[in-house]
């Protein structure tokens, strides 16, 4: 059996936890370091199929307040479709009025998920 | 205008960032709804507004945030509560008898008399200064807050080839930014033999993107006289002077600069408040209470903060002293409360002073260490006596530390003079 353990730094939130993660023949079985329930889940996935959350900002028409309006994945999305994400939002338009949660690319990249506003415009 | 009769509020608050809104919330749930806050931008949520990536108020709000997402959770929180706020109003002055002067577009020139003030200023970059390099200052060099506003608020790319110096998040978050705009980063320069950033960051905007981190490197020249055409950075040695035959030049045509952020007490200073000459920020007794009585601080005003739910809860317990303050005043007392002595390593803590009368069950102290450390204890003495110890795997100048004292543990030991904190190696 093959044993070996991957040293990380939980991405979750700032407080940056160094994670120890134990890998037997690929397969996580044990994480050391974390505070809190995020950092085991994060470093399992993390060794097998790392994702991230991918934010950018968009231009809005139509708003008195705002030029851009700030975006995000509604949730995380494998670590090498990052670009494909930042490619698809390339032209994209929001139109105020615009609501934090309000989608503004369904389905990016393929991916499954969309892209959704963090700011009102 | 002068001459009328100022408005009177309990609780004014100076800034309407996360600290501000936080600051203001807690002061009216703590019963004291005569608040106001003046905010010199055209809206609420301070910095967080320009901070569009995630990693905000996970432990708040159990959730995943943005800044923008974050400040919001506060703005509506407030508007719920009827909190009044002045937008496009600028704090020019506060006096020790707090009376603040503001100067607004629409208004002119107010005074606000006020029961209780909060400053949450936030902070401001360290400026370019910092770049001790001859020559010219092309275009082409920006800080990296004023480039990440342009990105992401006004969306005008700074340029396609970027050099950064310094290791400041603001500057790793942006070397990311950059990066998924198009741009190609060359590398980011740090003169510090450990980075100034959160790991994270350097995780997840660096190493993500294969981004070179040159630690113990600096930019010894600056090319390009109408705008920046290319830089050299060095390596430095311990004494952090450049060492000659280590030069490499980098073509391109924007210099970031992420060199540290300063907090914004200008107006702290005027007052005539005492300033901590190490956090650059207002010393403060276990209520946050500055020296001058009345006067709360809170948030990047106080000390920098990489955690911006550090930010709020520190804020929350300032509102709610400044709404205690204004209900109840509160008698003066001779001295400030023991001193809190920060040694070995640790380089200074908010707050500096503690009361034990008057402070609650438990107190926050927050620090930051001076340099990077492995396996070496925190420690609190009350005068001789060793009280707390507890081992850290990590420690760096990057990321604030805390510990929490209990009202018990001094009460037993009447008498006290001083608490320390340090770093032990045992
Ligand atoms: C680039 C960057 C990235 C960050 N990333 C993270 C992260 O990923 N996760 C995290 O948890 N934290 C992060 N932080 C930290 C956190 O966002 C800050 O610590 C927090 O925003 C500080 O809040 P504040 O209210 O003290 O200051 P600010 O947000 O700066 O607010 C101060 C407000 O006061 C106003 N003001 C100043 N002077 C006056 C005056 N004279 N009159 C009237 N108004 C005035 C300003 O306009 C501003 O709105 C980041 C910070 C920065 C700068
Ligand atoms: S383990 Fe939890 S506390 Fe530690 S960095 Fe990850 S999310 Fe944050």
């Amino acid at each position: 059996m093959a044993k070996e353990t991957r040293e990380l730094i939980c991405i979750n939130c700032p407080m940056g936890c160094p994670l120890t993660v134990t890998l037997e023949d690929g397969v996580a079985t044990s994480v050391t370091g974390n505070t809190c329930p995020r950092g085991d889940s994060y470093g399992r996935k993390e060794v097998t199929n790392p994702t991230r959350i991918v934010t950018s900002s968009v231009p809005v028409d139509g708003s008195a307040i705002e030029r851009m309006v700030s975006v995000k994945t509604a949730s995380d999305v494998p670590k090498e479709k990052i670009f494909d994400v930042v490619k698809a939002l390339i032209g994209v338009h929001a139109t105020a009025p615009v609501e934090i949660g309000d989608v503004i690319l369904a389905d990016v990249a393929g991916t499954g998920v969309d892209v959704i506003a963090t700011k009102r415009a | 205008m002068m001459t009328q009769t100022p408005e009177r509020h309990a609780v004014v608050i100076v800034g309407g960032g996360p600290a501000g809104l936080a600051a203001a919330i807690a002061a009216h749930e703590a019963g004291e709804h005569d608040v106001l806050i003046l905010e010199r931008d055209t809206q609420l949520g301070g910095i967080l507004n320009q901070c569009i990536h995630n990693g905000f108020g996970l432990h708040t709000f159990k959730e995943e945030l943005t800044g923008p997402e974050y400040a919001a959770r506060f703005i509506d929180r407030a508007a719920e509560l009827g909190i009044p706020y002045r937008l496009g109003t600028m704090v020019l002055d506060i006096s020790p008898e707090r009376v603040v002067t503001t100067v607004s577009a629409d208004r002119g020139i107010e005074r606000f008399e006020a029961g209780a003030i909060v400053l949450a200023m936030g902070c401001r970059e360290r400026p370019r200064g910092a770049l001790a390099t001859p020559g010219y200052r092309p275009a082409g060099v920006y800080s990296a807050g004023t480039a990440q506003r342009l990105v992401n608020i006004e969306g005008e790319l700074p340029g396609r080839e970027v050099v950064i110096l310094g290791s400041g998040d603001i500057g790793l978050i942006m070397a990311r930014r950059m990066t998924l705009e198009g741009a190609h980063v060359a590398c980011v320069s740090e003169i510090m033999p450990y980075s100034g950033g959160l790991k994270r960051n350097i995780v997840q905007c660096l190493d993500d993107y294969g981004i070179p981190l040159l630690l113990s490197h600096t930019v010894v020249d600056v090319e390009g006289r109408d705008r920046v055409e290319a830089v050299t950075i060095a390596e430095v040695d311990e004494r952090l002077q450049p060492i000659p035959g280590t030069e490499v030049r980098y073509p391109c045509d924007t210099l970031m600069l992420s060199v540290g952020l300063l907090p914004e007490n200008e107006l702290s200073r005027e007052a005539g408040i005492e300033l901590s000459p190490v956090t650059r920020g207002p010393v403060v007794d276990q209520s946050l209470q500055t020296s001058i009585p009345g006067i709360f601080a809170c948030g990047n005003v106080l000390h920098v903060h990489d955690l911006v739910d550090f930010v709020s809860q520190e804020a929350a317990a300032a509102g709610a002293q400044a709404a205690r303050f204004a209900q109840e005043g509160v008698e003066p007392t001779e001295t400030r409360g023991i001193p809190v002595k920060a040694i070995d390593g640790v380089r200074y803590t908010v707050p500096s002073y503690v009361d034990p009368q008057k402070m609650d069950d438990t107190l926050t102290v927050r620090f930051r260490v001076a340099n990077e450390y492995r396996n070496r204890y925190v420690s609190v003495y009350l005068d001789d006596e060793r009280i707390q110890h507890r081992k850290k795997r990590v420690m760096a100048p990057g990321e604030m530390e805390q510990v929490v004292l209990k009202r018990a543990d001094l009460m037993e030991r009447a008498g006290v003079s001083s608490i320390t904190v340090k770093l032990e190696e045992e």
